[in-house]
């Protein structure tokens, strides 16, 4: 499959921060989101996710193609690292807990629960989730955050062994995660010209 | 869906999951109320239907905000509404979790407490029957009121004041079934009706939770 996305324009609080963003990403491809803080980043990953709806343009791949990796984990700290992994492998219906977890070096963790973990081993658990999705398209959104140099390059090897089973990667980060296959997109230039209200459309704004 | 039934349910029972905070915040109110009105056990008698079900409902009302407010600050109702279960069949579950965490152990336990208030003989079955019709819709109109408030900081006071009116219904014809059972009337209209009730809510409001938590999480 191929995720295409056209002229795609998102909003954050009813206001347009890009607009006119287009790039296309085929089986095992892997892009990197730069900009500055604020430029709407987070905001283009939870849009092509489908939390929320698109301004204006076309994403390709349908919602659940794809899954977001977002700043917070979706952990629960009275479960054990074997439990947050297998209900979330449950809800997709799919298998690979023991497999995720050696992927992402939790298997030492696996009877301890998450209220107990650092928070890099919390955020590698939080990234092992994308394991036992079952999704080809991940959308990371500063993945490494918290990770030492070790698990940053686990993380690295485990996205790539995903590109290479022809998955693909959306992922907005500062640092280098050693993907040098990986494009990068700037995404400065796609800032919208003139911010103005995102289609207002009355009765949902007044939930906004 | 079971597993995120069965992951709610362990969640609620381990520590800090907020089971039996319902059920002690019910035994409260029908240890105290004898206490506060005094021996005569014809006023308490008289007041025992209206007193638990007011007693159930503000239980109920208690462990709401829990609802969507912890999946939500922890990111994983993001991740549930990206998953493959529809968010009408998260609500549900999740409404489902709370009736089992709180509305079947209140109506378990009413009987027990019924005593404290010498609630009339015939009243103890159309309690138990009153609670499990009418405890269904509490939760659901709950979920529905939590998922409206989901995403505000300290939600809490709002959701109970949007969902007080919503459950006054419930309450009246609830204690209306008690309160005829215990005086061996006809108990056949007001059952009707708040089975109704549970039945219409149960039915639609997944539905109306759902899209004000897609309103709420853009």
């Amino acid at each position: 499959m191929e995720l295409v996305v056209e002229n795609l324009a998102v909003a954050r609080g009813g206001l347009t921060v890009l607009e006119g963003v287009s790039f296309r990403l085929a089986a095992g491809g892997a892009l990197i989101l730069r900009g500055p803080n604020g430029i709407g980043k987070t905001t283009l990953l939870r849009t092509l996710a489908g939390l929320q709806p698109e301004v204006a343009g076309s994403i390709s791949a349908p919602p659940e193609s794809l899954t977001y990796g977002a700043h917070a984990d979706g952990l629960k700290a009275v479960l054990t690292v074997e439990e947050n992994l297998a209900f979330w492998a449950a809800i997709h219906g799919v298998g690979g807990v023991k497999d995720a977890m050696a992927q992402m070096n939790l298997t030492d963790l696996r009877g301890r629960r998450a209220a107990n973990l650092s928070a890099g081993q919390k955020r590698r658990l939080g990234l092992a989730r994308l394991l036992v999705t079952g999704r080809p398209v991940w959308l990371l959104d500063e993945p490494t955050v918290s990770l030492d140099v070790a698990s940053v390059a686990l993380f690295g090897a485990v996205v790539r062994a995903h590109l290479a089973g022809g998955g693909m990667a959306l992922i907005a980060t500062h640092i280098d995660m050693g993907l040098a296959e990986a494009r990068v997109l700037d995404l400065a230039p796609f800032k919208a010209k003139t911010p103005m209200s995102a289609g207002a459309s009355g009765f949902d704004e007044a939930f906004a | 869906m079971i597993a995120l039934l069965i992951r709610d349910l362990r969640l609620a029972f381990r520590a800090g999951g907020g089971f039996g905070l319902g059920l002690a915040f019910f035994l409260l109110v029908a240890v105290l109320v004898p206490l506060g009105v005094g021996p005569d056990s014809s006023v308490l008698a008289k007041i025992a239907p209206g007193i638990l079900w007011v007693g159930a409902l503000l239980a109920c009302l208690l462990s709401l905000d829990r609802i969507f407010a912890l999946d939500f600050e922890d990111g994983s109702l993001d991740l549930l509404a990206t998953s493959p279960i529809p968010l009408e069949g998260v609500v549900a579950i999740k409404a489902l979790a709370h009736w089992l965490v709180t509305g079947l152990p209140l109506t378990l336990a009413a009987p027990v407490l019924a005593v404290l208030l010498n609630l009339p003989a015939p009243g103890y079955l159309w309690l138990v029957a009153s609670l499990a019709a009418g405890t269904p819709a509490l939760s659901v109109i709950g979920a529905f009121g939590a998922a409206l408030t989901v995403g505000i900081k300290r939600g809490g006071l709002l959701l109970s004041l949007l969902v007080l009116p919503l459950y006054v219904p419930t309450l009246i014809f609830g204690a209306e079934v008690v309160k005829r059972g215990a005086l061996g009337m006809e108990v056949g209209v007001p059952l009707l009706l708040l089975s109704g009730i549970t039945a219409g809510a149960v039915a639609l409001l997944p539905f109306a939770a759902a899209a004000a938590i897609r309103v709420n999480l853009r």
